[in-house]
């Protein structure tokens, strides 16, 4: 517990560091996921060591949502002025973003199977 | 309630007036297993009707709960030891996942801007917007970033995960897709940890792979968002 959050806090630390040298282009939250991602698969970093702190507060997420979710309460007004805005764009572009990626990863996963079957 | 309010609005009844409520969204999500109730969902429309009752504004909530804000943070850090698992599933399509999801980001985030642009939004909407495809401790960070209002991006993305939830497995029976990783990856892109329980129930694979998305989505959005500026 104490071992997993540490090395949590110390990636999320260093992913800080980072944003601010690149003057918050990235999320310093994201930044340390990278490199979290990147010392475990380069074997920097021993797996078992964040396993069960990140497996815990992943699987239990949706509820730090709550603080910023319960803010909506503010902005009630905004939301159903924009109501139509706001359905449109967004049930439009996910159907988009389903079919976008669907569309290329099954397209260049058959492309790359025939060019296997070719080189053999 | 002005008798009362003394004895309510400090952190440790309004932490537990939070687990509470998300306890009974869980149980109430699992009793009816309809997607619609998301245990988030359901908290929210306890605790807000709550707050107006008794008065407690949500500023002095916020600043009560905000230790559940914070582990954000470290919830989206965490999430590299989820991708990390998920690698082995990955094998052979490291290009073609890494192509798919980039441009289904950019198709995602450029169709939501413009389609919200047209319908008359405002920069903060667009900003808030934005984002809306990544889970929501990513997009909540960048929503911050680009001027958006993190409680509605929290909402938008709940809205987008339900949607795409609830439509995703349609569409893409109905444009004949047959790669269960092309069936993972566009429901986790598109619907984050929504997308990927739906895409769970359609098989391991597809869970597996649809977790890994939502990891690269977060990164692709969090590289293109800078960019989407430009056309708020």
């Amino acid at each position: 517990m104490v071992k997993g959050s540490f090395y949590i806090l110390l990636f999320y630390f260093l992913g800080e560091l980072l944003s601010k040298l690149i003057h918050g282009f990235i999320p310093g939250s994201v930044l340390g996921m990278i490199l979290l991602f990147l010392a475990l698969f380069f074997k920097i970093l021993d797996p078992g060591k964040v396993r069960s702190v990140a497996t815990t507060i992943t699987k239990n997420m949706a509820v730090f949502f709550v603080p910023a979710g319960v803010g909506l309460m503010v902005y009630a007004e905004l939301v159903s002025n924009s109501l139509v805005a706001i359905v449109a764009a967004i049930t439009v572009s996910t159907a988009l973003t389903i079919i976008t990626v669907a569309l290329i990863q099954e397209r260049l996963e058959k492309r790359r199977k025939k060019g296997e079957v070719k080189h053999e | 309630m002005e008798q009362i309010r003394p004895y309510i609005n400090n952190e440790v009844f309004l932490l537990a007036l939070v687990m509470g409520s998300f306890y009974l969204g869980i149980i109430v999500y699992k009793k009816t297993n309809i997607t619609l109730l998301q245990p988030l969902l359901i908290a929210m429309l306890i605790i807000i009707p709550f707050l107006k009752i008794t008065g407690i504004e949500y500023q002095t909530f916020y600043n009560h709960t905000r230790i559940l804000n914070f582990m954000l943070g470290p919830s989206v850090v965490a999430l590299g030891y989820v991708l990390y698992e998920q690698m082995e599933h990955v094998k052979g399509n490291v290009l073609s996942i890494l192509t798919a999801v980039f441009v289904g980001s950019v198709v995602g985030i450029i169709s939501v801007v413009l389609i919200a642009k047209a319908f008359g939004a405002d920069k903060v909407l667009m900003a808030s917007l934005a984002p809306k495809s990544v889970t929501t401790p990513i997009a909540i960070s960048l929503a911050e970033k680009t001027g958006g209002i993190p409680a509605l991006t929290a909402a938008f993305v709940v809205v987008c995960g339900i949607f795409g939830g609830l439509v995703g497995p349609v569409i893409l029976r109905k444009i004949g897709v047959k790669s269960k990783i092309a069936k993972g990856l566009a429901m986790g892109s598109a619907s984050h940890a929504l997308g990927t329980a739906r895409a769970l129930e359609m098989g391991a694979l597809e869970g597996a792979i649809s977790g890994l998305a939502i990891g690269i989505m977060g990164i692709m959005t969090a590289l293109l968002i800078p960019f989407a500026e430009m056309l708020f």
